[in-house]
């Protein structure tokens, strides 16, 4: 799989990479509608994301930042609009289909949702089977290379029992970077854990951007991590996206939901103290 | 929505994922080796709980027949009734029932606790099958274990009944084996096999599309290995009286 040529991400204010200079549209949300029951989640979702950029997510507990990530790769389905990958509408596709994308898109979840039953190795081991990537050497050599990717050499034979919050999340990275996709969907990837974790896994993030050229959409509630690693942010508000544009733009939005939001805090939202 | 659309809306998607099943059943390449896993741990962990059931059920039969012919000098007909009995009947639904309530709670547990940690969503997001990898394993292995579990519970029923008539009747066990074999016919055999290959396929299918649809975290899966227990346990003894009729009309 051919990769673009790996984006130059200089730190500036505040830790905040820079964006890379108009990068190519790859994803395109189009007047996308969601609904659980009554439950109106999205009624005019528009979104595009280009390649190489680090595009965050905020937005309130329960507004449907982690359906939107879910709707791109298929795991739900769109009630209507248009979701384009890579010039591939995604709401027609079938199961099969889908298996495509989610080789290119791929996903850490809120928990990292490892296999309980199987060790490191082979969660890790588990895309690549599936999609018969090579010999079983190969497969070992790999999983110890994306390992090493996430500090975490030697942890092939551990069960997700046996580790830490944190490294689950990184073992979760490391299973999820293992196929080389083309964009990585984070879902709330610092949730939970410590302050020193959190800074670990949003340089996991800018690594991964700057030594494996991918495309990173964060769902996150941490300032912290709003701050660190993004080029652009999407603020889900009021069913729709309100606000796209750079961190320091968002300090300066119209809106006050954004700027209260922003100003919430660099660690927890005041949205969730509430 | 109503009770009514909820359950007719339930045996919609049953049967969209008896579909799924099927088509995933037949693609290769077959995943042997977790058909293998679950035959073990679904199959062979259950034979002591139905070798159990079995003999004792086997027994209590025998002893309320035994007294409830002798007053129309009817006792030797004991084994003839102990062995229809469990062969035709209680054999394959008894077993159903226990392996059921031991194996469908637990694959629901499984399926269940993976859909509360995005676990499914991770087979799915990772490129492979939820259907192929958790619910086919699982319909094989009680499609082939229920029937192997069956027949052990039949014969060592069968045996428990002639162990009692001997005891309470005084027939030598020659006897006893004799008027069983005499009684039972391959029909009645082939009867309550075929009939647990589909209680089988109920257990598996109904805990596994329970697990699939839990919501709720840990509590939502308590629930839903509650619901499975109760529902496949309906399942079993609603579809027994159709199956029976059934092959009653084929066999007689």
């Amino acid at each position: 799989m051919s990769h673009p040529a790996t984006p130059v991400v200089p730190e500036t204010v505040d830790g905040a990479a820079t964006p890379p200079a108009d990068g190519e549209e790859i994803i395109r949300f189009a007047h996308v509608g969601k609904a659980f029951g009554d439950k109106v989640v999205y009624e005019d979702l528009n979104l595009d994301i280009r390649r190489g950029e680090t595009l965050t997510i905020i937005g309130g507990s329960g507004v449907g930042k982690s359906v939107c990530l879910k709707m791109l790769i298929g795991l739900l389905k769109a009630d209507r609009g248009s979701i384009r990958a890579f010039g591939d509408e995604v709401t027609t596709m079938d199961e099969r289909a889908l298996m495509g994308v989610r080789s290119r898109i791929a996903m850490l979840f809120q928990g990292a949702a490892l296999f309980d039953s199987m060790s490191v190795e082979d969660n890790i081991k588990y895309p690549l089977r599936e999609h018969a990537w090579g010999t079983e050497e190969q497969m070992d050599a790999r999983v110890a290379e994306v390992l090493e990717l996430v500090d975490l050499p030697g942890v092939q034979k551990l069960r997700p029992s046996e580790l830490s919050g944190g490294m689950k999340k990184r073992v979760g990275l490391a299973r999820t970077i293992a196929m080389k996709p083309e964009v990585v969907l984070y879902d709330e990837p610092t949730t939970g854990l410590d302050p020193i974790t959190v800074r670990r896994i949003n340089g996991l993030i800018l690594r991964l951007q700057e030594r494996l050229g991918v495309t990173s959409v964060v769902v996150t509630h941490d300032m912290d991590t709003v701050f660190t690693v993004t080029n652009r942010l999407a603020l889900v508000y009021q069913r729709r996206i309100a606000f796209v544009g750079t961190p320091e733009e968002a300090r300066h939005s119209d809106i006050r939901f954004l700027r209260e939001f922003i100003k919430g805090g660099r660690g927890v939202l005041q949205e969730d103290l509430s | 929505m109503s009770g009514v659309q909820t359950f007719f809306g339930a045996i919609g998607e049953v049967a969209i994922l008896t579909g799924q099943t099927a088509r995933e059943l037949v693609r290769r390449p077959f995943e042997v080796k977790l058909w293998i896993v679950q035959l073990e741990q679904g199959g062979v962990q259950s034979w002591s709980i139905t070798f159990l059931t079995a003999v004792f059920t086997g027994m209590v039969m025998a002893s309320q027949f035994a007294i409830g012919l002798e007053p129309f000098g009817a006792s030797l007909y004991t084994g003839k009734l102990v062995s229809l009995g469990i062969v035709r009947e209680l054999g394959p639904v008894l077993t159903a029932l226990l392996v059921g309530g031991r194996v469908g709670a637990g694959f629901t547990a499984e399926i269940g606790s993976m859909a509360v940690t995005e676990q499914i969503d991770a087979i799915r997001a990772l490129g492979a099958n939820p259907v192929r990898k958790l619910v086919v394993p699982r319909v094989v292995a009680m499609v082939i274990a229920l029937p192997l579990l069956t027949v052990l519970a039949d014969l060592v029923g069968c045996l428990g009944g002639v162990f009692i008539t001997m005891l309470e009747v005084h027939i030598s066990f020659r006897f006893g084996i004799e008027q069983m074999i005499d009684t039972v016919d391959v029909p009645d055999l082939i009867h309550g096999i075929l009939k647990s290959a589909f209680f089988g396929y109920f257990i598996a299918i109904i805990s596994c599309w329970v697990g699939m649809n839990t919501r709720g975290g840990t509590e939502g899966v308590g629930q839903a290995t509650t619901r499975t227990v109760v529902w496949t346990s309906i399942t079993i003894l609603i579809s027994d009286f159709f199956l029976t009729r059934f092959f009653l009309a084929i066999y007689g």
